[in-house]
């Protein structure tokens, strides 16, 4: 029976190679709202599959299997229309703009009108106990609300599914947690398909979803 | 180490249409390496005779025959020669052993502070100064007498213009190391220092040797093209030769420039000839040094071999340390003595201060220097802003990561003596009827800006997070959004930086502007070396200083428009 590619994530037979060297091979379905916990060791090709996944994999590697997302094939499309949206082990917002600016930079282009995208942005800030932060400097915020703001850049760029890049290690345990399970929570509202990449076990316990170990025993 | 073994996945966004429609690395190579082979043949075909426009009809061998004929020609050349030799053998050794002893140290941060500017003043500037210093009755005699020396009036010596060439030496040695300094400083970061540092301190070496040994050799790699434009630049200096050398027989770069700015136009068969000596003097340099190169690496190894430790090398540290200090106050002194001199009334030897203080000087010179002023500044700004957006579409497009092919030829104005392929140019736009013009001028000054303004813009280009890329390519960005709303933004110091060197190098360009403006543009450069030979140290005083307050007033812009437009922005400030 061919599986139903219409729902959700599908990465069919993806395979990566470095130098003829075998990175990883995987297939895998990850429902709406679902999350996959891909772990490895360092070198393992973790970062490999995330650049592969958005569209950015660096040409010394040789890559193929496809990547559809609701149906559609995201295989060979540009970066920048897979919306495939990213977060980091950094939260990485752009320093040379205020916290609103940074938003009004992920807001998806389908709102036009400026009072519209301010309502909007100023929203999401409130969304995420941020109201009054829409002027600041990124510089001047602490780690969780950094973390906070990332969130929301991407979840405004209205993306197709989330590649979580360990997102949380550099968050002390506390703020981990909180962060994991507001970004879980979010993603799970939106109904995105997250493919979450760490080194943490109790990442991918809280995420639930499957776990994939890649790295072990392949080409050796 | 985490994020940088991660990086190395994610290649630098492509794909963008826009990026692959034309190839900005063809064209810079084209822009660059066309004018100097056109500039080459434009000086060989006059040495052989060739040259219609003056009557050079066939070839023949006779202006190499007037050439050998002039007088202390071999003189001319060994003093040249030398001078390449010793510039940069000193420079570099400084620079080499200053680094053994003190990278990653805060007297080597503090050193760098001090040495960074001494970049963006020009030669001839830092000529001037150096000559105000050391001339007899200069700031150095006026220290001394007349109590120690009783001398009354100042002495008759040959300084700076002495016969050997030294005092043109030290002129160039003080500008040439902060720049040998400075790509050291730039290559630095792609060698394993402080691991190097601890493996040999815990074999028990000294800081110079176990830095010799086990880093220097890397190093070098990265900055041997460097070393080979400063040995090509000092042997065939014009600007610092005309001010601090010997005048007769003059190194023979000056007298090669004289004969070409002859008023007799058959005199440019014989300066082509001469263009062509320089050129293989050029050569003869590159290939002593090339022996030199071989003859360090076989003292290093033997070094390495024979397990001597020298564990205490203080004293060589320290007097590395203090001629790096010593060369760079040599500058800053000198600068500050033209200032005297430019306000100076009265002021007779051996006071050690003018007697006192005027603006006539400044008065007088200002409204003449206005146009040389003007061109300087809108040849300046215009050559980097050219030269910043060829730069930044180069590295947009990868073309300067792809290929150390591309590098060379990048480098290839800086290890081609300038006067070789200059003079050329100058001889074919004249042949073909272009007139000396801002245009023409502003092109030949683009073909030596382009290269330190990519020198400057690459490295900042390359060390930005690509992350902060592939995230807004993740939020629906094009490759051009992400250029013009990321990538630019966040480099805005490192351009605006890059656009300053690029503003500094053409404002100080000597012989380009004197061959091709032909004496109908000039800028503040040829207005002050023109007035080397006149001895007015007031006016040389005012010129000297303008020379250096007009590329400084771009690095103050430089570093100041980033706090203007990141007021707010605390992390775009550092």
């Amino acid at each position: 029976m061919k599986p139903d590619t219409t729902d959700g994530l599908h990465l069919e037979a993806i395979s990566i190679a470095l130098n003829g060297r075998t990175l990883l091979s995987l297939s895998a379905h990850v429902r709406p709202g679902g999350i996959l916990t891909v772990m490895g060791p360092s070198g393992s090709g973790k970062s490999a599959l995330l650049a592969y996944l958005g569209g950015f994999l660096d040409p010394a590697f040789t890559a193929s299997g496809r990547i559809l997302i609701e149906g559609d094939d995201l295989t060979g499309v540009a970066a920048e229309k897979r919306r495939c949206g990213m977060l980091f082990q950094d939260p990485l917002l752009f320093p040379h703009l205020s916290v609103g600016g940074n938003l009004l930079f992920g807001l998806t282009p389908s709102i036009a009108k400026r009072d519209q995208r301010q309502r909007m942005v100023k929203q999401a800030l409130a969304d995420v106990e941020l109201e009054g932060f829409f002027d600041r400097d990124p510089a001047t915020l602490s780690g969780g609300q950094k973390a906070r703001v990332a969130l929301q850049r991407v979840m405004l760029s209205a993306p197709r599914l989330l590649l979580l890049d360990e997102p949380f290690s550099k968050l002390d345990s506390d703020l981990r947690q909180q962060i994991r399970t507001l970004i879980f929570s979010r993603a799970k509202s939106a109904r995105l398909p997250v493919i979450l990449v760490t080194h943490d076990q109790a990442d991918a316990d809280a995420a639930g979803g499957p776990v994939v170990v890649i790295g072990e025993d392949i080409g050796r | 180490m985490g994020r940088q073994t991660e990086q190395n996945h994610i290649r630098p966004q492509a794909g963008g249409s826009m990026r692959d429609r034309f190839s900005v690395s063809g064209l810079v190579l084209a822009m660059i390496g066309l004018p100097i082979l056109a500039g080459l043949a434009g000086t060989v075909g006059p040495a052989f005779g060739l040259l219609p426009a003056l009557g050079g009809g066939h070839l023949t061998l006779d202006h190499f025959a007037e050439l050998a004929a002039q007088p202390h020609l071999s003189r001319s050349a060994l003093i040249s020669f030398a001078t390449a030799i010793v510039t940069t053998g000193v420079s570099l050794v400084l620079v080499m052993l200053f680094t053994a002893g003190y990278a990653g140290t805060r007297m080597f941060s503090r050193i760098q502070h001090l040495v960074s500017p001494l970049l963006a003043i020009p030669h001839a500037a830092a000529a001037f100064g150096l000559a105000f210093l050391v001339a007899p009755s200069g700031l150095a005699m006026r220290l001394v007498s007349p109590g120690l020396t009783d001398y009354g009036s100042p002495p008759d010596w040959l300084v700076p213009q002495d016969p050997l060439g030294l005092t043109m030496m030290a002129g160039l040695i003080v500008k040439e190391m902060p720049f040998l300094f400075l790509v050291t400083l730039a290559a630095l970061p792609q060698v394993p220092l402080v691991q190097a540092r601890q493996l040999s301190a815990s074999l028990g070496y000294g800081r110079i040797r176990g830095f010799l040994i086990s880093v220097w050799p890397l190093l070098y790699r990265q900055i041997r093209l460097p070393v080979f434009a400063v040995l090509a630049y000092a042997s065939s200096v014009v600007d610092v030769a005309m001010i601090l050398g010997p005048a007769l027989p003059a190194p023979l770069a000056v007298r090669i420039t004289e004969w070409m700015a002859d008023s007799d136009l058959q005199m440019r068969f014989l300066a082509s000839a001469g263009a062509l000596l320089q050129f293989a003097l050029t050569v003869a340099a590159m290939v002593t040094w090339l022996v030199l190169e071989q003859i360090g690496s076989v003292l290093l190894r033997w070094m390495s071999r024979s397990g001597v430790r020298k564990a205490d090398d203080r004293l060589l540290r320290r007097s590395a340390c203090a001629a790096m200090t010593l060369s760079a106050a040599l500058v800053f002194l000198g600068l500050a003595v033209l200032f005297l001199w430019s306000i100076a009334g009265l002021w007779p030897f051996p006071a050690l201060l003018p007697g006192s203080v005027t603006f006539q000087a400044w008065m007088r010179a200002l409204p003449q220097a206005g146009d040389a002023i003007a061109t300087t500044i809108s040849l300046a700004s215009s050559s980097a802003a050219i030269a910043l957006l060829f730069s930044i579409g180069l590295l947009w497009q990868g073309g300067v990561r792809d290929s150390r092919a591309f590098s060379s030829v990048l480098y290839l104005p800086l290890i081609v003596p300038q006067l070789c392929f200059v003079f050329g140019l100058q001889i074919l736009s004249v042949a073909l009827g272009f007139d000396a013009s801002f245009a023409l001028l502003l092109f030949v000054h683009l073909i030596f800006v382009l290269p330190y303004v990519t020198l400057s813009l690459s490295q900042p280009w390359q060390a930005l997070d690509q992350r902060y890329e592939t995230l807004a390519a993740g939020l629906g960005k094009s490759p051009l959004q992400v250029l013009l709303h990321v990538r630019l933004p966040l480099l805005t110091r490192a351009c605006l930086t890059a656009f300053a060197v690029g503003f500094a190098v053409s404002a100080g360009l000597y012989l380009p502007t004197l061959l091709i403006g032909a004496g109908r543009i000039v800028t503040i450069t040829t207005e002050a070396v023109a007035l080397s030979s006149g001895g007015d140290r007031r006016a040389i005083g005012i010129y000297a200083l303008l020379q250096t307050l007009v590329p400084f007033g771009g690095f103050l812009i430089a570093s100041l428009v980033p706090h203007l437009l990141f007021r707010d922005r605390r992390a775009m400030r550092i």
